[in-house]
């Protein structure tokens, strides 16, 4: 079993241990204390680390984050982790992981499309730790790819492939062999799982670069 | 160390004031670079900052301040608010009717001959009432009343604004339906990026996924069955016509979102196919005469 970073830990909700990390609550969430409960339902990252997958993190990292969305999961990163930039297209969910942002001052958010890298390269330092991807936009081992740029070699990649936007008619498997293909490019595929219970027709990756 | 200071002049604090949120906030919406470099470092260096834990401090104010700014900005683009209006407007409609249901389910235990529907309230909210009962009654009348009203109001906004926003679309597909396209698409420019294909089928995603499954035929239509060109014509020329006024459909979604001008000839162009397909029914008809 891998050992969770630094300020990940599992604590009991309702008589189950569940993840959890210390921070602001964002959408009212369960609390323990000051630990509020990470829930893998809702967060690809989360469900990836509940299934013991091998992401050898120690906290503190710094962090690019692909497909923010309104900061559900970026949030917890952010409690965990260094500085943390987080990359959101859709401007409604915007306006939410701004206000997340606020009370998080290691926290800073670009309304980017994570397609374009060069339009925030002049912000994403490089020799990043750690690459977070969670877009639902087809070719995402390509956005992998070319985002690989930001992360220092050896630096560690958490992919969140779901399958339907790639092809909503391909069989999964299909989709998921295609990407893992495509990361050869520039990343070492070191743990793949695919996310159930947690999320239907996803599969998690985590990789290095090379 | 010229490299570095080359390197830091792409950097997005390059030639600002560290207390400049306001151009710091540009640059970060508006700048681009070829490739990341070490910004803390350089931007210490370069003396935008003392420190990279001021470094940290300035970023996190100015991201704050831009993308704040920015989704603002896309929020209020014009197709966005055209979105919002006619999603209320279906929500107000759809809940004043299942409201009036309700109504009339009750109103029929405390009055004679209570007409249903939306009128059946509006006729309601104008009785007097002579209970405390009848009271909670006729003021539930009064707010379906207020939403069928509301309903109606944001169909006159949309009538009034799509227009301006999509001239070609609203020509051709009346207000309503053009508001309803751009929805469903996302916004203008999806919709213009969209291929006739698919706004052929835009509103009609169950069929269409059930069909890419293997259940089902392929759908004719999606929302489009609402303008008469579709609805109008025989069953057996729906599919022509769905896909001659969806091709033409896209192209004034285009032409609205990359030029905005209005275009009478693609309308005249449209009008003469929908009479060639139409013509079709004619034929046969004549054909069975004979």
């Amino acid at each position: 079993m891998t050992d969770l970073p630094e300020g990940v830990d599992r604590r009991s909700f309702d008589g189950t241990q569940r993840l959890a990390t210390q921070g602001q609550p964002v959408y009212g969430e369960p609390t323990d204390g000051e630990w509020r409960l990470w829930d893998a339902g809702r967060s690809k990252l989360g469900a990836m680390l509940e299934l013991d997958m091998d992401i050898s993190l120690s906290g503190g990292e710094s962090v690019l984050y692909l497909g923010a969305a309104s900061g559900t999961t970026v949030s917890h990163v952010a409690d965990f982790a260094g500085p943390t930039y987080a990359v959101e297209f859709a401007p409604r969910p915007v306006r939410d992981l701004v206000g997340v942002a606020e009370a998080r001052p290691n926290l800073f958010p670009l309304l980017k499309d994570a397609r374009k890298p060069e339009t925030y390269a002049h912000i994403v330092e490089r020799d990043l730790d750690f690459l977070v991807q969670d877009v639902a936009t087809r070719g995402q081992a390509r956005v992998a790819v070319d985002n690989a740029q930001f992360l220092a070699d050896d630096g560690l990649l958490c992919l969140a492939v779901k399958a339907r936007s790639e092809d909503v008619t391909a069989d999964p498997e299909a989709v998921f062999e295609g990407v893992r293909e495509a990361l050869v490019d520039a990343y070492h595929v070191v743990d793949s799982q695919r996310l159930e219970p947690f999320h239907d027709d996803h599969l998690g990756i985590v990789a290095t670069k090379h | 160390m010229t490299d570095d200071t080359d390197a830091a002049a792409a950097g997005w604090f390059a030639g600002l004031d560290a207390v400049d949120t306001e151009a710091a906030s540009r640059t970060i919406r508006e700048a681009s670079a070829a490739e990341p470099a070490d910004w803390p470092r350089l931007a210490v260096e370069a003396g935008f900052v003392d420190s990279e834990a001021d470094y940290y401090n300035q970023l996190h104010k100015a991201t704050i301040h831009s993308t704040r700014a920015a989704a603002r900005a896309r929020e209020q683009a014009d197709d966005k608010q055209l979105l919002h209006a006619v999603r209320a407007m279906d929500d107000a409609t759809r809940t004043a009717n299942e409201l009036a249901e309700r109504l009339s389910e009750w109103a029929g235990t405390l009055f004679d001959d209570q007409p249903t529907g939306i009128e059946g309230a509006r006729r309601l909210a104008d009785r007097e009432p002579k209970s405390p009962l009848e009271a909670r009654v006729i003021s539930l009348a009064d707010r379906v009343d207020g939403l069928a009203t509301e309903a109606d109001e944001l169909g006159t906004f949309i009538e009034r604004q799509a227009p301006d926003i999509a001239p070609n679309l609203s020509e051709m597909a009346g207000p309503v339906l053009a508001a309803r396209l751009i929805a469903l698409a996302g916004g203008l420019e999806s919709l213009a990026k969209k291929p006739s294909g698919t706004v052929q089928v835009l509103g009609a995603e169950d069929a269409l996924f059930a069909h890419l499954a293997g259940r089902g035929s392929s759908p004719k239509h999606g929302i489009i069955y609402t303008h008469e060109y579709v609805s109008g014509t025989r069953p057996e020329d729906r599919g022509s016509a769905a896909r001659a006024f969806a091709g033409k459909l896209s192209i004034a979604a285009r032409i609205d979102h990359y030029s905005g001008k209005f275009k009478p000839e693609i309308h005249d162009e449209l009008d003469e196919r929908m009479s060639t397909i139409r013509a079709r029914a004619g034929a046969a008809s004549e054909g069975a005469e004979q």
